[in-house]
C-alpha cells in the first residue's frame, strides 16, 4: 500500500462530511430523497473510511500504529496534528455505525419536518470525527464548537416549544461551558507554553512550582467543559431535558455526543497525566473516580424516578458515562479494555433505545397527534406524505422483543455485551495491577454501585416494559415501516455480534488500551513524523 | 498594568455570571457576552503583557524571540471571537424564536406563578 495515500485517509473523516454538509445546504429542500442519499452515501464512506483505519492501525502499516497526519506539512509541534491509533480508529467506527443508524431512521419521517437536517447531520459528524482525531487542545476546541453549533441547530429540527425550552438552556450551558474551556486552553498555554497533547505531555514533567499549579488549575477550568458533555454529577442536569426533547435520531447522536466528552477525557488524562509526569501524576483522578460514582447514583436514581421513556432514556446515558468515568478515574490499566468494551456495547444499545422509544410511543399515542406536536409551530402547509414502506406483521412482537435486546445490555444481564463488559470491569477490579494490592473499600463500593445501576436499570426498564406492553390494556399495533425498525435491529445485532466476538474484540481493545499506557512512545511518534518536503525547501537548499 | 487588565476581566466575568443566573433570556445573552469578552481578553494576556513589541517581524533573517509578542494568543483570540460571535448569534436567533413561541422572555419559557 502507498503509504503516502494512506495517510490522506486521517484527514477524510473531517473533510468528506464537511464537503458533503456545503453540498447538501445547496440542494433544495424538496429534493429529500437525494440529500438522504448523499447523506447516506457520506455516513456509508465514513463507515468505510474507519474499517480500514482500524486495520491500519491494527496491522502495522504505520510504526507504533499510530497514523500522524500534519495539517498543512507543518511539523508538530508548531501545526495542528491529527492522530490516529486504534482507540480514535474504534471510536470512529462506532460513530459513522451510529451516524447510520439514525440517518436510515430518519429517512421516513424525521429529515423532512425541518430544513437543512442533513447538512446540520454532517457538520455534527465532521465535528465528532475531528475531535477524536485532533491531537491539539485548540483544535479540539475548534472541533468541539462545531459539534455544539451543529447540535443545537439539530436539537431545534422540528421546533416546538419543548424544543425551544430545552434548546435555550442547552446553549447557555453550553456555552459557558465553552468559556471555561477557552479559559482552560489559555492557562495551559500560559504555563506549558504549548497545546499540541503530544508535546504537553511531554513537557510536563518539566514544569514545576507556580507553573505547575497554573497549569492543573487550567486542566481542571478545561476538564469541567468535558465533563459537561459527558454529564458527569452535578454538571449533567441538562441532559435527561435535553435527550427528552429532541427528535429520536438525534438523539442518538446526542449520545454519541457523551461518548466524545469522555473519549476526550480518557485520552488527555492517560496522555498528560501518566505515571511518566512526574510531580502532576495522578492529578485528577480521584475527582474523576468519585465524581463518576456520584454520577452512577444519581442516575440510577433519576432512572427509578421518571416515569417518562424520554427522561428514562436521558438517566441511562448518565449512568453509562458515570460508569465509564469512574473506571478512567480508578486508574487501573487493566480496567481501560473492558472499560472501552462497555463503551461500544452500552453506546449501541443507548442508541438503539434512543430510536426504539419513539416507536413504542406510538402504541399509545396516535400518529396524528405526534405530528400536530412536532409540526407545531414549524408553520409546514404540506404534510409529509404518508410513510411508504412495508408494515413489518406483528409490529408489536417486534417492538417488544427490541426492548427487551435494549433492556438487557443497559441492565447488563446475560448474553448481551453489557454482562460481558461488567464481568470484565468486576475482574479487572478485584485482580489489581499491582503485586500484593488488597481490594480496597473503594473497589468494593464502585461494584456495588455498579451492581445497583444494573438493578436500578432492570426495575425501571422492566416498570416501563409491562406498563406498555403488557397492561396498556387495548394495544392498537402501530405501523412499523422497514426503515425505521431496520436501524434498531442492525445496532441490535452488533451489540450480539460484540458478544459472540468478544474475544478479538476484547483483545483488540486490550492492545488499544496498551497503547494508551505508553505515552513516550506516543509522545516520539507524534513529535518525530517528519514533514514531507515541499518545493521551497528543494529551491532554497542550494 | 496587570492590575487594570485583571480587574477589567473579573468585573466584566462577575457581571457576566450575575447576568447569566437571571430570568429573562436576555440578560441571559448579555452575561454571555460579558463573559466571552473577558474570556478573550484573558487569552489575549496569556502571551504575557508587553509594552513596544511588534507581534510579527517582516525582515530578513530570524527575528530575536525577546523582542517580538508572543503571536499565538492573537491567533487563538481571533478563533475565539469569531466562533464566540456566531454561536452567541445563533443563540440570540434561538432566543427571539422562543419568544415568539412560548409569548415570554423567560429562560423557562413561561411566567412563574406569582
Amino acid at each position: 500500500m502507498n503509504p503516502a495515500w494512506a495517510q490522506h485517509l486521517i484527514m477524510l473523516p473531517v473533510l468528506l462530511p464537511l464537503m458533503c454538509g456545503a453540498l447538501l445546504i445547496s440542494l433544495n429542500e424538496s429534493r429529500h430523497q437525494l440529500k438522504f442519499f448523499v447523506s447516506l452515501a457520506s455516513a456509508l464512506s465514513m463507515l468505510a473510511i474507519a474499517i480500514t483505519l482500524v486495520w491500519m492501525t491494527d496491522s502495522g502499516q504505520w510504526p507504533r500504529g499510530i497514523g500522524v497526519y500534519l495539517a498543512a506539512n507543518w511539523a508538530a509541534p508548531f501545526g495542528i496534528a491529527l492522530m490516529v491509533d486504534r482507540l480514535t480508529a474504534v471510536m470512529l467506527l462506532l460513530a459513522a455505525t451510529i451516524a447510520i443508524a439514525a440517518l436510515l431512521y430518519s429517512m421516513q419521517r424525521w429529515s423532512r419536518i425541518g430544513v437543512h437536517f442533513h447538512s446540520l447531520f454532517q457538520f455534527l459528524l465532521m465535528g465528532i470525527n475531528g475531535a477524536f482525531l485532533t491531537n491539539d487542545l485548540f483544535n479540539l476546541f475548534v472541533f468541539f464548537e462545531v459539534m455544539l453549533a451543529a447540535s443545537y441547530g439539530l436539537l431545534l429540527h422540528g421546533y416546538n416549544a419543548t424544543r425551544l425550552r430545552a434548546g435555550i438552556q442547552y446553549i447557555a450551558i453550553n456555552l459557558v461551558a465553552s468559556l471555561l474551556f477557552l479559559i482552560g486552553v489559555a492557562l495551559i498555554y500560559a504555563s506549558a507554553g504549548t497545546l499540541n497533547m503530544a508535546d504537553l505531555a511531554g513537557r510536563l514533567p518539566g514544569i514545576t512550582g507556580d507553573e505547575l499549579v497554573l497549569l492543573k488549575v487550567g486542566v481542571a477550568v478545561l476538564a469541567i467543559a468535558f465533563l459537561v458533555k459527558s454529564a458527569m454529577w452535578p454538571l449533567g442536569f441538562w441532559l435527561p431535558a435535553t435527550y427528552a426533547a429532541a427528535s429520536p435520531p438525534v438523539a442518538t447522536l446526542l449520545v454519541m455526543m457523551t461518548k466524545v466528552g469522555a473519549y476526550v477525557i480518557l485520552r488527555v488524562w492517560l496522555l498528560v497525566f501518566s505515571a511518566e509526569a512526574g510531580a502532576a501524576a495522578g492529578f485528577g483522578f480521584n475527582v474523576l473516580l468519585v465524581g463518576g460514582m456520584a454520577t452512577i447514583a444519581f442516575g440510577s436514581a433519576g432512572m427509578l424516578a421518571t416515569e417518562a421513556p424520554g427522561r428514562l432514556a436521558g438517566y441511562t446515558a448518565i449512568v453509562s458515562s458515570g460508569i465509564l468515568l469512574a473506571v478512567i478515574g480508578y486508574g487501573q490499566a487493566s480496567l481501560i479494555s473492558a472499560g472501552l468494551y462497555y463503551l461500544l456495547g452500552s453506546t449501541l444499545a443507548l442508541a438503539a433505545f434512543m430510536l426504539l422509544i419513539e416507536l413504542i410511543q406510538r402504541i399509545s399515542s396516535s400518529r396524528a397527534e405526534m405530528l400536530a406536536l412536532t409540526m407545531e409551530a414549524f408553520a409546514i402547509e404540506e404534510t409529509p406524505e404518508e410513510p411508504v414502506g412495508v408494515g413489518i406483521p406483528a409490529a408489536v412482537a417486534v417492538l417488544g422483543l427490541s426492548f427487551a435486546g435494549c433492556a438487557l445490555v443497559i441492565a447488563g444481564l446475560p448474553p448481551l455485551p453489557g454482562f460481558v463488559a461488567k464481568f470484565g470491569l468486576f475482574h479487572a477490579m478485584l485482580n489489581p495491577d499491582a503485586p500484593n494490592a488488597s481490594v480496597t473499600p473503594v473497589t468494593w463500593a464502585l461494584i456495588a454501585l455498579i451492581v445497583l445501576s444494573g438493578l436500578a436499570a432492570i426495575i425501571s426498564l422492566l416498570r416501563f416494559g409491562v406498563r406498555t406492553f403488557w397492561a396498556a390494556g387495548d394495544i392498537k399495533p402501530p405501523r412499523l415501516p422497514a426503515t425505521e425498525i431496520a436501524p434498531i435491529g442492525l445496532l441490535l445485532l452488533l451489540c450480539i455480534a460484540l458478544t459472540v466476538q468478544a474475544a478479538p474484540i476484547l483483545a483488540y481493545l486490550q492492545r488499544a488500551s496498551d497503547d494508551l499506557h505508553l505515552p513516550a512512545k506516543y509522545i516520539e511518534r507524534v513529535l518525530s513524523q517528519p514533514a514531507v518536503p515541499g518545493v521551497q525547501q528543494e529551491k532554497e537548499a542550494p | 498594568m496587570e492590575v487594570v487588565i485583571a480587574l477589567a476581566i473579573g468585573i466584566l466575568f462577575g457581571a457576566g455570571i450575575w447576568l447569566i443566573l437571571r430570568p429573562r433570556t436576555f440578560q441571559v445573552l448579555i452575561g454571555l457576552l460579558l463573559m466571552s469578552y473577558a474570556v478573550n481578553l484573558f487569552i489575549s494576556v496569556m502571551g504575557r503583557l508587553w509594552v513596544d513589541r511588534p507581534p510579527l517581524v517582516l525582515g530578513k533573517g530570524l527575528p530575536d524571540p525577546a523582542t517580538v509578542a508572543d503571536p499565538l494568543p492573537q491567533a487563538l483570540v481571533l478563533t475565539a471571537i469569531v466562533i464566540g460571535f456566531a454561536t452567541t448569534a445563533l443563540y440570540l436567533v434561538v432566543m427571539i424564536g422562543a419568544r415568539g413561541l412560548t409569548g415570554t422572555d423567560h429562560v423557562d419559557g413561561q411566567e412563574p406563578e406569582q
